[in-house]
């Protein structure tokens, strides 16, 4: 198996993106990585994408990218796996050039979420949970999640206010990501009095609606260095699934996919959790983030509220997380997010994470989850020296 | 597709009546059907009608609902732990979202779901309301 590595990011602002459509968001991330490559052609194409059916009537989208790129005849495929999409593209397009099947790999996660009203996309996002035995019931993804929160705080004795730094360190790291959907402080206080939507989630516990693409260019790394500048070498990734339904699994609050996919990076990498500098992780909900910590091996379980608590998370923090926003600020494209986290790592590793740079960044972790749960993907990246 | 007749006429059995499986290997109780058992991995096809008593494992009132389910906000959804031992998420029912604690006795009821389409179809299927209700009414 040959190492791979990432020679070339790109991204679009997140937003609501009115005037953009599918299409477009997704060939402007993926010309903005292949300049910033220096690159013009790729062996092949790989779409990161959960909801472009329902959501634009579009599907094909591998075909669709590579021609609009002026690229047919490229192999191309749409990867799908929920919110997880994005990574899972990731994963196939490294699993692509390590095996030798391909050299230059294009991949480019996107999402177009606004085409719709809010209740047929939230319609669209519970299609990740089980259609029989839980979206008939009535249940949203939203409320999923607070199924969980509610047991979490039931079982170790947490309130919601707790929670309040994973909402307050996103919004602040924000602030100084101009691709960011929000830029705005949210103190505690704010948090406390939100809206509730399903309880115990209120507003600020989720991540909002948006459109979005990211995409990165990726090469042997072996050639890395003769491509580009500042290669990024893939060091670890990991791919675990878990039962869809929530009901399914034997113990819900320990997020096995989360634990599964971690391990299998840290082995891959040869590394541990406290050889991470920095974690971008999948904040789509507060009681995610505090789960992923549990299941990455960055807190005990029932004590990843701890590490939000006492500050370690911030930027200034041992194990600094969501350093560009996370989902809960830069926004949470569901199919586009892992490849956003991917590129926001890179970021970092390459030093030009601007004010929200980080002084020791060596190894960042991304942890992309589809669903509530059931597909969960590590990937650990590092700087080629 | 979900809402569909062919597909909520499929599910007849699951919605009235909890049909379930057991393991003839382990003797796991299965809810919903799978024919593969969870616990010990093997075939598992023997019909098994579950009792519909339980408790509350967690729950979440919404006041935003998916499609669908506009009409009927604010209301209770739960993951209630079957005393066979599966778990089963549903909707709370015949009680009000702050009288609901975790742990509470629930039994399984047939009620309205929902109405859909232009026609107006109504999909019945299980709810859970606090045991013992029956008897008190
Ligand atoms: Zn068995």
């Amino acid at each position: 198996m040959r190492e791979v590595a990432i020679i070339g990011i790109g991204q679009t602002p997140v937003r609501e993106h009115w005037p953009i459509s599918l299409r477009h968001l997704a060939l402007e991330a993926s010309l903005n990585a292949l300049h910033d490559a220096n690159i013009e052609r790729v062996d092949a194409v790989y779409v990161g994408n959960m909801m472009s059916g329902e959501i634009t009537g579009q599907e094909h989208l591998g075909a669709l990218l590579a021609d609009s790129l002026g690229q047919t005849g490229a192999e191309a495929l749409k990867v799908e796996a929920a919110c997880a999409s994005g990574s899972a593209a990731f994963r196939v397009g490294m699993m692509a050039v390590a095996s030798g099947m391909n050299d230059l790999v294009l991949v480019t996660g996107v999402e177009k979420m606004t085409d719709t009203s809010g209740r047929e996309t939230t319609a669209a996002l519970a299609m990740a949970a089980d259609a029989e035995y839980e979206v008939a019931q009535g249940v949203s993804f939203v409320s999923l999640n607070a199924l969980l929160m509610r047991r979490y705080m039931y079982e170790y004795g947490w309130e919601r206010k707790d929670f309040a730094n994973f909402v307050v360190t996103a919004h602040s790291n924000g602030m100084n990501n101009p691709n960011a959907m929000f830029h705005m402080k949210v103190t505690p206080e704010q948090y406390a009095r939100c809206a509730t939507i399903a309880d115990p989630v209120g507003l600020l516990d989720a991540s909002p609606v948006c459109d979005g693409a990211a995409a990165v260019i990726l090469a042997p790394a072996e050639y890395a260095r003769t491509l580009s500048p500042a290669p990024i070498r893939v060091r670890g990734s990991g791919i675990a699934t878990a039962p869809v339904a929530v009901h399914d699994r034997k113990d819900p609050l320990a997020l096995e996919a989360a634990r599964l996919s971690a391990k299998r990076a840290y082995d891959m990498a040869k590394v541990k959790p406290q050889d991470i500098s920095f974690f971008e992780l999948h904040d789509a909900f507060t009681i995610m983030s505090a789960l992923s910590l549990e299941a990455s091996g960055f807190a005990e379980r029932g004590q990843g509220v701890r590490l939000a608590l006492d500050g370690e998370i911030t930027l200034q923090g041992r194990l600094p997380i969501a350093t560009m926003g996370g989902l809960k600020s830069r926004g949470h494209p569901v199919g586009a997010t892992g490849m956003y986290q991917i590129v926001e790592t890179v970021l970092q590793l390459r030093g030009l994470a601007g004010k929200n740079q980080l002084p020791n960044a060596r190894l960042g972790m991304v942890q992309n989850i589809g669903g509530s749960g059931a597909t969960i993907i590590t990937t650990i990246l590092e700087a080629m020296s | 597709m979900e809402g569909k007749v062919a597909h909520d006429w499929r599910l007849r059995g699951q919605r009235y009546r909890l049909e379930g499986e057991e393991c003839p290997h382990c003797k796991a109780k299965i809810f919903p059907p799978r024919d593969i058992c969870p616990e010990c991995k093997r075939p598992a096809k023997e019909p098994y009608r579950l009792s519909g008593r339980g408790e509350v494992y967690t729950f979440s009132t919404l006041n935003s609902a998916p499609e669908g389910f506009e009409n009927y906000t604010p209301y209770t959804v739960a993951l209630v732990k079957l005393e066979e031992g599966p778990m089963i998420t549903a909707q709370l029912t015949d009680v009000a979202p702050e009288d609901v604690r975790i742990g509470m006795p629930v039994e399984m009821v047939t009620r309205k779901l929902r109405a859909q389409g232009d026609e107006g179809t109504i999909i019945y299927g299980y709810k859970f309301r606090p045991t013992g209700l029956g008897h008190a009414h």
